[in-house]
Order: structure tokens, then C-alpha cells, then sequence
């Protein structure tokens, strides 16, 4: 396993008591708001859970982007709940092809970390697996964020032009 | 020392050629697919050869694909040192997170 390629790891400083956090990201509800989902139940650790894609609720520009995938079935299994601390799925990344079964494809695991820190609460988010993964899908995940590097490619080229 | 700015415009043919979604979509599929010929490129697209070629020699101007010869075809593959096949979807999937948690912090920021 090359940990280069097989796994993610973002960390962003919330401004926020961790109980809000915490609140944001196991209410199956509130997680889907700023996600862009809507789960069929609520989490219940070691349950797999169904959902559909529903634009964000949050930005605006996002939600362009995510309407095309509106309706998309998808499902994922909560491996770990540990209140205030962690959180644990398994999911299929970019499983946002209505005509693919992705049942029989590994899944990744996705886990939040929650941190006190001096202004808020620090939130460290790891995605792993990616190596198990078929090659066209990471190709998939790559051509599905178009819209992003198109608008990355804006901002830099405005960057650009003012240095 | 970093010199973000240098960086920026070494990098920046690179973006240019990346920020267009024809080309994007090209470099995903050689992504997946290897070393392909413009014929295969092209099927099950609405776009002309000659345009999925011009698109081609924009990247390959860029360093992002090259050429090869094989018999009489010409096919294309990507530019193993400038586009990591695995670390290029990655960065994707990585894109998306921090775009995810941006909501996250406007929600429990408000």
C-alpha cells in the first residue's frame, strides 16, 4: 500500500464548541445539509444505511453542480460511533452512476476525528482504500470534479493576471 | 526558499490546459485506459477528430500527453512525470473534501 495514493487526509479549525461539531456530523439530518444527502433513517453503528443525493443546501454553486446527480441511490455502513470523538463509514466514492451496481467494488473508510483547539474545535477528516479501488473508477472521481478544476483553474488564472 | 509565485507560473500551461472540460475528460480516460489512438478518443463523443486532436496538442504542448508511434497509428498516452495516474484522482477526491467541509464549517459556524 502506498500511503500517497491510498489515503486522504484533510484537517480544518471549526469555530465552534465540539458539541455543535459533533451534533453536525452524527445527526444523520444535519450531516445530509451540508453533505448534500438524504439518508433513509438515522446512524446506527454497524448499519448499513441508504440515502439519496440532494443538491446542498449551503452553496449555491455547489448545488448546480450536484443537481445532475439528484435522486442518486447510494448507500454506506456506519462502522464506529464513539460520541464526541469519532466517527467511522464505509462508502463507494463517486458511486454517482445510476446504471453501475457498485455492491461487489471495495469501499473506502471515512474517519472524523474531532480535537479540542484553543478557538473551536479541530476536525480531522482520513479517507483510505483508494488502492483497492479499480482504476477506471479513480478515473471516474477524477472526470466527476470537473467543475472544480475548471473553477481551481479560474481562480488561479485570475491569480495570474494580477501578478 | 518556496516562491509560491514561480511555482504558480511553471505550473500555470499546465492549469490552462487542464481548465477545459473536453481536455479534462481526455486526460481522465488515458488516465484509465493507456496509450489510446484519436479514433478511440473520439467514439461515443459528439466532438470531431480534429478537434479531440487540436485538444490533444494543447496537452501535449502543455507536457501533460505524448505521442507514440505504433505501425502506422499514432496513439496517445499521458506524460508519466507530470500527471501521477493514481495521485490525479486523488487530488480530486481530495478537492471534493475540501469543498465538503467548507459547508460544514459555514453550518456550524453560523
Amino acid at each position: 500500500m502506498d500511503t500517497r495514493t491510498d489515503r486522504i487526509e484533510k484537517q480544518v479549525l471549526l469555530k465552534a464548541p465540539r458539541e455543535r461539531v459533533w451534533r453536525a456530523l452524527s445527526e444523520a439530518d444535519q450531516f445530509g445539509t451540508w453533505f448534500g444527502v438524504r439518508f433513509d433513517g438515522p446512524f446506527i453503528e454497524g448499519e448499513r444505511l441508504t440515502g439519496k443525493i440532494v443538491p446542498t443546501r449551503v452553496d449555491a454553486e455547489v448545488a448546480a453542480m450536484q443537481t445532475p446527480y439528484e435522486g442518486t441511490p447510494f448507500e454506506w455502513i456506519v462502522e464506529r460511533i464513539a460520541p464526541m470523538q469519532r466517527l467511522a463509514f464505509r462508502w463507494h466514492p463517486f458511486g454517482i452512476d445510476k446504471t453501475i451496481d457498485y455492491s461487489h467494488e471495495p469501499m473506502t473508510l471515512i474517519v472524523f476525528e474531532l480535537h479540542d483547539a484553543p478557538e473551536g474545535t479541530l476536525l480531522i477528516v482520513t479517507e483510505s482504500g483508494f488502492d483497492k479501488l479499480p482504476p477506471e473508477r479513480r478515473a471516474k472521481a477524477f472526470a466527476a470534479n470537473e467543475g472544480g478544476w475548471t473553477h481551481q483553474m479560474e481562480l488561479i488564472r485570475k491569480y495570474l493576471a494580477l501578478h | 526558499m518556496r516562491k509560491p509565485r514561480s511555482t504558480i507560473a511553471v505550473h500555470a500551461p499546465v492549469f490552462a490546459a487542464l481548465g477545459d472540460p473536453t481536455r479534462l475528460r481526455l486526460v481522465a480516460v488515458l488516465c484509465a485506459r493507456g496509450a489510446l489512438s484519436t479514433a478511440q478518443l473520439t467514439a461515443g463523443t459528439a466532438i470531431t477528430r480534429q478537434a479531440v486532436t487540436k485538444h490533444l496538442e494543447v496537452l501535449a504542448d502543455a507536457g501533460l500527453v505524448r505521442d507514440v508511434r505504433q505501425g502506422r497509428e499514432r496513439l496517445w498516452e499521458l506524460e508519466p512525470s507530470r500527471i501521477d495516474e493514481a495521485r490525479c484522482a486523488l487530488d480530486a477526491i481530495s478537492q471534493q473534501w475540501d469543498q465538503a467541509l467548507a459547508r460544514l464549517k459555514q453550518v456550524v459556524e453560523r
